[in-house]
């Protein structure tokens, strides 16, 4: 039978705490790059042009239908030898878990814009706004109403992806497990600590949302 | 026809891929004239209604709406989305399932138009929708969500909604078509009551006893192309087409308006 002994961890508790504010800002980064190229991506595949189109369809599906933990690898090892674009294991993670992130965020604000009855854009059309002030005034408020538990679910994992990361030695929560689990021939411990924190975040976050959708779900 | 016509369209056609919709069609809306176009589905009056306001572009022939003219076809550039925008300002359209704006009051769904478009300021705009919404008897309901009303209240703020523009011309497609029976009255009553204010009003209509009532003329219409015309009462009572009277043989053709049932 084997003897659990979490007290162990308590020594290596700033190690922890570091890599946890690693996890946590590169995932508050992440997701905010990632919205953005998500909405590059979603206008761009809504676009009235062709080209355009074409462009945001191959970003989507190049990064959609890859494996991230590749995706990281090449952005890290390939692209200083193909380019010559040298990059800190920071910068590559960062951007390759971005746009991974944005290639499901652009989905799903595509599909939110467009899942809003064609009749509200012609009522907005009617009373003589343009397509912007169409899409800003009656579409977007409607459809990112439907889109925020989808983008919710995709920042979970997006959260969950960073552990990733530990991969090029970015020193995140993971990484600093792995140091610790090593230093103290402790691995079952560490690693349940590690799924406990991250557990312990998210749980109180989806509550938040829950709670959020339901506010925002008034005068549907 | 006359210079003092309201609406022009002259040799319009439209066709969604192979399937002509519109087939040279001409028309003239006197100012304050009421006309109403009735036929099966499919007839192509939607479709005319929508090329009023341009939600359909035509592939050939022209629209003029007071000064306002465009031509379509070979060799004419299509109008960009700020003219088109100007333009559709300038008349009101309702819609058969009323596409109010869900995320809005009743308010701000009648000064949408105004605040967005106009750029008017929000105390005037607000005191402007609530006296549109006064005049088609929903004051009360300012601040309530459309999800709460009935079909009849939500098609009145949609007219409210058009109104607030103050637009030339008001179109109107359908508009009671996906209305309970009991609910279809008081919305006939408050366009009843705008023609006889003098708005200029184009109406897709399956109601025959209500456009006999109103409408000053009726055109009936099959196929994309128009089958008769004339004035509403003369072509109801006494069709001249074969076509136009085995449709018109489906519907009560007299008889009073329903009643309105609610008091608000």
């Amino acid at each position: 039978m084997y003897q659990w002994d979490f007290g162990i961890l308590w020594s290596y508790r700033w190690l922890f705490l570091n890599g946890l504010g690693v996890t946590v800002g590169f995932t508050v980064v992440i997701v905010l790059l990632g919205l953005v190229f998500g909405l590059f991506g979603a206008f761009g595949s809504l676009s009235r042009f062709r080209a355009v189109r074409l462009v945001a369809l191959a970003f989507i599906e190049a990064f959609r239908c890859t494996p991230i933990l590749v995706q990281l690898i090449w952005f890290y090892y390939a692209l200083p030898i193909l380019a010559g674009v040298e990059m800190t294991p920071i910068t590559a993670s960062a951007l390759a878990l971005s746009l991974y992130g944005g290639s499901f965020y652009s989905e799903i604000i595509r599909g939110g814009i467009i899942s809003i009855d064609r009749g509200q854009s012609e009522a907005g059309a009617a009373l003589g706004m343009t397509p912007g002030q169409t899409m800003r005034r009656i579409v977007l408020p409607q459809a990112i109403k439907r889109m925020i538990p989808a983008l919710m679910n995709q920042s979970i994992i997006q959260f969950k992806n960073t552990s990733l990361v530990s991969v090029l030695a970015v020193p995140d929560l993971v990484y600093q497990s792995q140091v610790a689990a090593h230093d103290s021939y402790r691995p079952l411990e560490t690693y349940t600590a590690v799924a406990v924190a991250y557990a312990a975040i998210l749980i109180p976050l989806t509550i938040i949302v829950r709670r959020g959708e339901k506010r925002l779900a008034v005068g549907e | 026809m006359s210079e003092t016509s309201k609406i022009q369209i002259r040799g319009l056609r439209k066709s969604f891929g192979s399937n002509e919709v519109l087939k040279n069609i001409n028309l003239d809306v006197a100012k304050g004239g009421v006309v109403a176009l009735i036929g099966p589905s499919g007839s192509g009056k939607s479709t005319l209604l929508r090329c009023l306001n341009l939600l359909v572009v035509p592939d050939g022939g022209s629209v003029r709406v007071g000064d306002t003219r465009f031509a379509f076809g070979e060799g004419s550039k299509l109008p960009d989305v700020k003219t088109l925008a100007r333009f559709r300002a300038t008349t009101g359209m309702v819609f058969q399932h009323f596409n109010l704006f869900p995320h809005m009051t009743t308010l701000q769904n009648v000064m949408e138009g105004p605040v967005t478009v106009r750029r008017m300021a929000k105390a005037d705009a607000e005191k402007l929708a609530r006296a549109q919404l006064a005049k088609v008897g929903l004051a009360e309901k300012a601040d309530q969500y459309p999800a709460t009303l009935s079909g009849g209240q939500k098609q009145r703020v949609a007219i409210a909604r058009a109104l607030a523009m103050e637009p030339d011309v008001m179109l109107f497609d359908e508009a009671t078509s996906a209305l309970d029976p009991e609910l279809v009255g008081e919305v006939l009553n408050v366009m009843q009551r705008l023609a006889s204010e003098g708005m200029t009003m184009v109406i897709v209509t399956h109601e025959i006893a209500f456009a006999r009532e109103v409408a000053d003329r009726l055109i009936f219409m099959r196929d994309g192309v128009v089958v008769e015309e004339g004035p509403a009462r003369q072509v109801i009572d006494n069709p001249q087409e074969a076509a136009t009277r085995a449709f018109l043989s489906h519907f009560h053709r007299t008889g009073a308006l329903p009643p309105a049932t609610t008091a608000s």
